[in-house]
Order: C-alpha cells, then sequence, then structure tokens
C-alpha cells in the first residue's frame, strides 16, 4: 500500500539552522492550504497504510491536520504521524490530534540541555520537551518519537549521554538523532558560533549510538534508533524505495513508478486547482538510488537485491575492498555499514555505488 | 625604378617584451600601405591569438613592403619578426641571419632590459647594424636621453641620433624607415653563384605543404625548379615561390640573391625543412651550405597526460598537429602507473612549453595533467657509457652512476638596484655562480650569474617577479653541463612510488625539496576513507613523510519527507569529483596535486 506525506510548512518561528521551506503560521493561510491539500487527497483517492504529517511544523496547525483527516481514507493498522515543537503541543491540540485518528507523534526536543538549545535558537526548554512529551503520552499518543540533533554548539559526548538518559526515563519508543548540518545562508552559518569539530563531532556520534543502544533503542538507520516493533514504517518506505505520495508545496514523491515534487511556494500552491509535479529522473528506480537509500539502513543491501539490478555479488565485495574493514559488516547475504561506517556513509555509498547505473 | 640590389633593405626588429616591437611593424606596415587601413588589425603579424594576448610573438614572420623614401627613391624592405624570447634563441639567430640590420626597440620610460642586451648581443655576433629607436615617447615617464645613454654606454652602439618614436600614436614612424635606408647595408652576394637560401621558418599549408620561408644568399631559383635540402639531402620540385604580403602570399617567377621570400615544393614534413637549414638547387648545387646550422635539441622535458583518459588519441592527434609547424617540439609516448597513456614532450624551454600546453588546452579544448618539467641530464656510467636522461624515471641505479652532469645557463637578471640584496639571496639559493654586475646607470644593474637550468626551471621566474615587485627582467641561454651531485627523488603514497612524482634535484637541496613536496600533497589530498602516508625517499630512504588523515564524518543525516534530491545531488558531485581523481592504488589524487608540486616556493 502507499504511503501519504503531507507537507505542512508553517512556523511559528524559524530556527537559525533550518533551510526547509516554511513560512509564518497565520490561521487563515495555514486554512486556505489545508483546503488545496484536500482537494489534491481527494483526487488521488487512494487508501494508506503510513500517513506524515511534516513540516514546518504541523502541531502548528493541528486543526487544519485534523480537517485534513477526516478526508483521508486509511488502513486499520495505519501507522499516522505528526511532527510537533513542545511548545505547540496543547491537552486540546494533542486530544483532537489523538481523536482524528493520529497515533503517532514526533517531538522535535533537540536535547534535553538547555545550553544546547539556547545555542540552538530553540524555543522551547529541556522541562518543555519533557512535559510535552508527559502530556502526550497521557493523551494517548503511547508511539513517540523525540528529535535529537548531534553535534550542536557546546555539546560533548557526556552531554549528549545525558539527554538520552533523562529520555529514556519517558514512555518513548523512537529517537531520530540527526547530526547538524550547517547549511549556508542560515542565521546559524553567519553566527559564528563554535561547533564541535568533524572529530569530536564523530565521537558525540558514537557515544549516542552506544547510550540508545544501552537503553533499549536499537539502531535500524543512520539517524533512527527504535524499541523493537515500533520502527517508523512510514519512513522505512523512503529507505527501501516503496511507494509514498507527496502532498503540499515542497513536497516530494515515488509514486506510479515515478519521483515527482511540487514546488516551495505556498501560494502557487494554494492557486492551483491541483498541484503542479516536476518530474525527476528517469522513471523506475537506478542501482545507484536503491543503493544509496537502502545502504542507510542497518539491514543494508543484500546481494539478492543487488543481482536483481544486475550487479554481482563479486563487484560489490571488489568494491568493498576501498573501504576499511571496520567501516563494513559483511555477510553472506548483505553489505551494511557499522556506526563507523555510517558516519562516512556519503563516501562509503560513492565507492560502493560508484558508476553502477543499472536502471529497472 | 627600383635598382635591385642597392634598395632593398632587409631587416628585423628585437625588442624586449612589451617594448613595442609587434605595434612598430604594424605602423610600419600602415605606412608603407602594405595593408589596407581597412584590414589594418592590432599586431597583425602575431596572428595566433595567443601572442596577441601575451604580447609576445612565437613563430617568426616576414613581410615584403614598397616605400618611396624622402628622396624620392623605391626601396623594397624585407621585415623579419623574430620571437622575442631566449627559447626561441635559435630560430632568432636564423632570423638574424637572413638580414643585414636590427631595428632595436628600447622602451623610454623603462630603458634596457634583459631581453633587450640579450637581442643586441645577438644582433651584433650577427654582424648587423643596429638601429636604435627610442619607442612609447608619449608616456609621462618616458626619458629617450636616459635610453639614450644607456644604449651608448652599456650596448656600445652610437644612439644621439636614434629616432624618438610612439609606434601607439604613429609618431615619428617614417624616421625609423629613413634610419634603416641610412643605416644598413644593401644585400650583397653574386646573382650568378649556385643558389644558396637560409631556411629561416616554416610553416605547414594544408594545400601546399610545408612552406618555407628563406633568404636568398647567393644565385636565383625559378619556379619549377629542383631543390635540395642540405642538412637532411631531401629532394623536391617548386610548385610555387614568391614573396611574403603582409596579408598573404604573393607568387612570383624567380628569386634572386638578397632577397627574402617563400618556396613551397609539396614538402611533407615539417623534419625535412629544418630552420637554419641551406636549400640549394639540384641542378646547380652549391659546395658548402651556409655555416651555424644545427639541429636544436630540446632542453626541457615533461610528461603530458589527458586528464581524462579516453582522449589519449586526442592529445596525439593534437600534438602531430602542432609539430607540423614546430619542428622544435618533440614527443614520444610514455605510459606512467600513476597518470595512464601521455606523452614526454621535449621543449626548447619553458616558455616554449607553456605555450605548447596552453595551445592544447585552448586550441584543442584538451584537460591536461602535466608532471614537473624535467631539464636533460648527462650520466657517465661505470661501464664508461654516457647516456641523457630527460626522464626521471629512466634514472639510472647511483651504483651505476660515476658521475652525472646537468645543463648550466649563462643568465642576465636586469632589476633596480633597490633588489640586488634579494635577487643574490635567490640567485644563491639556487646554486647560482655570481659572475659579475654592471651598473646600467645610477639605479639600474645588469646582475650577471651562471646558475643551473634544472633551478630556474620550475618557479624561478614567478619568485623573481615576486621578489621585485615585477621590476626585474631575466634572459638566460643555455652554456653546457658541468658535473654535479644530483639524486633521484621519489615520492610514495600509502608505500607505493607514484612515478610521476618523481624528481632529479641536487643533493644539497633533497631533503628540503622533499619535505616541501610533502607538506604540498598533504595540502592537497583530500582525507580519504584511508589514512595516507606520504613519504619522499631518496633510494630506499625515506627522508620526509606526512600523513592525510582518514576522514571521520561525511554523513548526511537526514532524508527528509522523502526528498531524496540533496543527497543524490552531494553523491553526484562526490562521484564527479571522484571521477577527476586518479587513482593510485586505493588513493585518490586530484590532479591538482601534480601541478602543486611545481611549484615548491611560493
Amino acid at each position: 500500500m502507499t504511503g501519504l506525506y503531507i507537507h505542512i510548512p508553517f512556523c511559528l518561528q524559524k530556527c537559525p539552522y533550518c533551510d526547509f521551506y516554511s513560512i509564518p503560521y497565520n490561521d487563515s493561510t495555514a486554512y486556505g492550504y489545508a483546503d488545496a491539500v484536500i482537494r489534491n487527497v481527494e483526487r488521488y483517492n487512494e487508501r494508506y497504510d503510513t500517513v506524515y504529517f511534516g513540516g514546518g511544523t504541523p502541531s502548528a496547525a493541528w486543526w487544519d491536520v485534523c480537517r485534513i483527516m477526516a478526508k483521508l481514507r486509511f488502513s486499520d493498522d495505519a501507522e499516522i504521524t505528526v511532527e510537533a515543537n513542545p511548545n505547540t503541543l496543547t491537552k486540546e491540540s494533542l486530544l483532537s490530534m489523538k481523536n482524528c485518528g493520529i497515533n503517532r507523534i514526533s517531538i522535535g526536543a533537540q536535547s534535553f540541555s538547555n545550553g544546547e538549545l539556547n545555542a540552538l535558537g530553540r524555543s522551547h526548554t529541556s522541562e518543555d520537551a519533557s512535559n510535552s512529551i508527559k502530556f502526550a503520552y497521557e493523551s494517548g499518543f503511547h508511539n513517540i518519537s523525540v528529535d535529537l540533533m548531534l553535534g550542536i554548539p557546546n555539546q560533548s559526548p557526556d552531554s549528549v549521554r545525558r539527554s538520552i538518559k533523562i529520555l529514556s526515563a519517558l514512555n518513548v519508543t523512537h529517537v531520530s538523532a540527526y547530526m547538524l548540518k550547517v547549511e549556508p545562508n542560515t542565521p546559524l552559518a553567519y553566527s559564528g558560533k563554535k561547533l564541535p569539530d568533524e572529530n569530536l563531532t564523530a565521537q558525540i556520534y558514537l557515544a549516542a549510538v552506544e547510550a540508545l543502544e544501552s537503553y533499549g533503542f536499537n539502531q535500524y538507520e543512520i539517524s533512527n534508533f527504535a524499541k523493537k516493533g515500533f520502527e517508523c514504517r512510514h519512513n522505512l518506505k523512503y529507505w527501501k524505495s516503496l511507494e509514498y505520495l507527496g502532498i503540499g508545496a515542497g513536497a516530494h514523491s515515488f509514486y506510479d513508478n515515478k519521483r515527482f515534487f511540487v514546488a516551495p511556494d505556498v501560494k502557487a500552491f494554494m492557486k492551483s486547482s491541483l498541484q503542479e509535479e516536476v518530474i525527476t529522473g528517469k522513471g523506475g528506480v537506478s542501482f545507484e538510488d536503491y543503493a544509496m537509500l537502502k545502504l542507510r539502513l542497518v539491514e543494508g543491501l543484500t546481494f539478492a537485491e543487488c543481482e536483481y539490478f544486475g550487479v554481482s555479488k563479486a563487484e560489490i565485495l571488489k568494491r568493498c575492498k576501498l573501504v576499511p574493514t571496520n567501516d563494513l559488516h559483511i555477510t553472506d547475504k548483505a553489505v551494511s555499514m557499522t556506526a563507523e561506517g555510517f558516519l562516512v556513509s556519503n563516501r562509503v555509498i560513492v565507492e560502493l555505488t560508484s558508476g553502477l547505473s543499472l536502471q529497472k | 625604378m627600383l635598382s635591385y640590389p642597392e634598395n632593398i633593405r632587409n631587416f628585423c626588429i628585437v625588442a624586449h617584451i612589451d617594448h613595442g616591437k609587434s605595434t612598430l611593424a604594424d605602423r610600419l606596415l600602415e605606412l608603407t600601405q602594405t595593408v589596407a587601413l581597412r584590414d589594418m588589425e592590432e599586431q597583425l603579424l602575431d596572428n595566433m591569438d595567443l601572442e596577441r594576448e601575451r604580447g609576445i610573438t612565437i613563430k617568426a614572420r616576414a613581410v615584403r613592403m614598397s616605400y618611396k623614401s624622402e628622396s624620392g627613391e623605391d626601396y623594397i624592405f624585407n621585415l623579419i619578426d623574430t620571437p622575442g624570447h631566449v627559447d626561441f634563441g635559435y630560430e632568432v639567430s636564423r632570423s638574424l641571419n637572413a638580414c643585414e640590420g636590427a631595428v632595436l626597440i628600447v622602451d623610454a620610460s623603462q630603458g634596457i632590459e634583459a631581453q633587450t642586451l640579450a637581442n643586441a648581443y645577438l644582433a651584433v655576433e650577427s654582424n648587423l647594424e643596429i638601429v636604435p629607436v627610442i619607442n612609447k615617447i608619449d608616456l609621462p615617464a618616458a626619458d629617450p636621453q636616459m635610453c639614450k645613454d644607456e644604449i651608448e654606454n652599456v650596448i656600445g652602439i652610437p644612439a644621439e641620433d636614434a629616432p624618438c618614436i610612439s609606434a601607439k600614436n604613429g609618431v615619428n614612424i617614417g624616421a625609423v624607415l629613413e634610419r634603416v635606408i641610412e643605416l644598413v647595408p644593401s644585400p650583397d652576394g653574386d646573382v650568378d653563384s649556385p643558389f644558396k637560401a637560409l631556411i629561416f621558418d616554416s610553416f605547414y599549408d594544408l594545400y601546399k605543404g610545408v612552406i618555407i620561408y628563406v633568404r636568398v644568399k647567393t644565385g636565383k631559383i625559378a619556379f619549377g625548379e629542383k631543390i635540395k635540402m642540405m642538412a637532411s639531402g631531401a629532394q623536391f620540385q617548386i610548385t610555387e615561390l614568391g614573396f611574403m604580403g603582409a596579408t598573404g602570399l604573393v607568387p612570383a617567377q624567380e628569386l634572386k640573391a638578397g632577397e627574402v621570400g617563400y618556396i613551397a615544393a609539396s614538402i611533407k614534413s615539417i623534419g625535412d625543412t629544418q630552420v637554419g637549414d641551406t636549400v640549394t638547387s639540384v641542378a646547380a648545387p652549391a659546395l658548402e651550405p651556409l655555416p651555424g646550422y644545427r639541429p636544436v635539441n630540446p632542453m626541457v622535458f615533461s610528461g603530458i597526460y589527458p586528464a581524462d583518459g579516453s582522449k589519449y588519441n586526442d592529445l596525439k592527434e593534437a600534438l602531430e598537429k602542432l609539430r607540423l609547424n614546430d619542428a622544435a617540439l618533440t614527443f614520444e609516448a610514455e605510459t606512467s602507473n600513476a597518470l595512464g597513456f601521455g606523452f614526454r614532450c621535449g621543449f626548447l624551454g619553458l616558455l616554449h612549453m607553456e605555450i605548447i600546453e596552453e595551445r592544447l588546452e585552448r586550441e584543442y579544448n584538451l584537460d591536461l595533467i602535466t608532471t614537473a618539467p624535467s631539464v636533460v641530464y648527462e650520466i657517465e656510467l661505470t661501464n664508461g657509457k654516457k647516456i641523457t636522461i630527460d626522464n626521471p624515471a629512466n634514472y639510472p641505479d647511483p651504483a651505476e652512476i660515476s658521475q652525472a652532469f646537468e645543463p648550466m645557463t649563462d643568465a642576465h637578471i636586469i632589476t633596480p638596484s633597490d633588489y640586488i640584496g634579494a635577487i643574490m639571496e635567490i640567485s644563491q639559493e639556487r646554486r647560482g655562480i655570481f659572475k659579475d654586475m654592471k651598473y646600467l646607470d645610477e639605479k639600474r644593474v645588469d646582475l650577471h650569474y651562471i646558475l643551473p637550468l634544472n633551478e630556474i626551471v620550475y618557479d624561478f621566474f614567478d619568485l623573481l617577479k615576486s621578489k621585485t615587485r615585477g621590476y626585474a627582467s631575466f634572459d638566460y641561454e643555455i652554456c653546457g653541463f658541468e658535473p654535479s651531485k644530483l639524486v633521484k627523488l621519489d615520492v610514495l603514497l600509502n608505500g607505493e612510488t607514484v612515478d610521476a612524482l618523481s624528481f632529479i634535484v641536487h643533493t644539497e637541496k633533497a631533503y628540503t625539496r622533499g619535505r616541501k613536496i610533502a607538506e604540498k600533497l598533504k595540502d592537497n589530498i583530500p582525507r580519504q576513507l584511508f589514512e595516507v602516508p606520504i613519504q619522499a625517499a631518496i633510494g630506499g630512504k625515506i627522508i620526509a613523510r606526512e600523513t592525510v588523515r582518514a576522514m571521520r564524518k561525511d554523513v548526511l543525516a537526514k532524508c527528509y519527507g522523502g526528498d531524496i534530491t540533496r543527497k543524490k545531488k552531494l553523491l553526484e558531485k562526490q562521484k564527479e569529483g571522484k571521477k577527476k581523481m586518479r587513482q593510485l592504488g586505493s588513493v585518490e589524487v586530484p590532479p591538482e596535486a601534480f601541478m602543486a608540486v611545481l611549484k615548491l616556493d611560493t
């Protein structure tokens, strides 16, 4: 079945490190935007087994999220996620979202250290984050994901361990731990804030992986960790090159064997009766794309999958020699990356796939 | 009526770079109406883009002009434009031998420079009458009197009556021609003797084959006759001959003693028509060739490789085409474990090398990787044999060497006296032997050094320019081989020797060079998945070591909302970068690394 991604590009406040598409929230724009989403939802008229409201800050537009939910068709066991910021969650918004069928919430805590949150320019505190997780659980969300950020100013392996210890005591089922990448032309890039260097960031990442594993969050992707059975089914679709439809300004899709996206332009999206989709690539799946995404997973790339694309096991094994042995885990059936390997995954992927542009 | 040969003047113009040689040539063409004004293009004789841009003449050229003098007589002028640079010194000396006089231009604001002197000496050696001309009198800093004094004091020729002109503004150009008539003798040479002509240039024409430019010394030759090249012995039948017009060749019936002209004879190979060779007629051959011919030997060698290995054949074709017009360029195929298939190319000097590389890149659209230039070494082996080495890869085992010899240059550096100290320091550092120092005037000095060619082949000129803020000028000529203590320095990446990075260096310099090259490579080789040890070694002995640490982090953490385009773009970029890299074992080396080591001191 298809997954559905709905992009809600509104934020109460832009974070200084963010270069994703978002605009300031206001009631009437959000209302009109939701109408446009609904028009598109009705056109596709699919049934979904995963739905993901991403942003921006969908929880800031929770009322409109609920309006969209009312128009969606989904399977009984569907995983339906909404992204939230700690300071947008109220009893009212949580209960409304829960009641309209949303069963998973992803909370952008980023850190449980106020010094780090401050340095990141987040508008909430560590206590706000903890409280929002508690409220969400009390409101009936029993599948709660928390975002952590790694490599932020003032961070150390110890401080990240402390954050993880705090969240492990709450009812959290899933953690996404992303390494901060300073994008050019963001306020953070201009702030002159001292970031941990390459080495320290690597240590922070390895410390996070170890700490999360010790609290029962198993790594299943470069940046994702879950209690058993709580892996994000929607995101897995991205990494397994399965179908997902994206609706909204700036949303991306892999649907009907084509990759396409909608221009990140709220006004244009709202004006058009149906979203204008820009196709990228040749259609189908190329080995390079498939491998690039699959190698993000701890399970890695199986040789059977390679052979499906016409790439022999011998070819992959030959290329594995170009990568240090402690970056890879090679079994009879598959090649995958270790935590050390994930740290340099861009390069590893290039070594393993470069020049193998085979299409299926 | 033209009286032959009394009213013929064969002359060339010599000058330091940028002193206005080509601009004066243009004005002369205009004045004699050899070129209609509407066809006038800046620097007509420099018709390669590269020549116009860099303000240098690479190929010799000639043009014939008619002029009615102030006294009302008709004259024929043959102006032979010569390359100004020492790399082409041999061609220059051949061109000079085709003339009876040389116009020596001196920039009124700068005075005598290194090439002024080198060219003036060459002209004097060739027994040419020198016609000094002071150019650029329009410049605010012009000091014609200072120039005249310098010419008299330094070169030792009278200059008080030298015409003061502005070639740029067309001021006083006629005076130059009048002085040429007055000072330069008409050619002599018996028109009834056997035909002898000096080849001073040649170029390849797609339809006519090689066309040679000649100065007839004695006798005459006509259309249809058979000619012979005295050095190569090759014979040809003349299909066309004539004179050089400014915008094209003008066929004629015959060429006689004293004249300058061209001959086409369906000549296929430029190798048969070497500059300096003598042409004679088959019917009535001369017994002795004109003196002074020698084959040109390249002195500087470098490996040239296509950045994209699949362009090997394109490179080969391009080199073959360039050689059609450049007999001094040599190349042979070579293979490098680091760079793949390419060519070992020989050049007359640094400028020649730069020009060839630039022409390959511009005119043939090739991306090149070039190895550090090497000079030619002579090695006496313990078994008594003497070999020459132009490629560090072929350097013999030290145990087999009884004595190595390296080429030396006789170098002049002309500089404002403020920089004497700095220049002495760098010359010393480059193993220069100080010969003497002459004051040209109160402020400027001619420093005379013997410098090893291998010390100036890399970056000496750049260094000189930076130490003297561009005020010093530099010129050199090869003056033979001297015994030397040399070693071959190897560079190892990840424990493996990279042949393209090896070079030959003086023993005393080996440690410093080894250290610098290792440092430079460290800066130029990006971090990779593995740690990359860089070592410099002499024989088996490691003399320097650096390490490129393994990359620690290169990850795109987020694949947001199913947007894989960012990640794809990033990986595409990395793959593109990887394609450009040279894979040496498990180490990836960017092409810039091969270039960077060329410039170790800057």
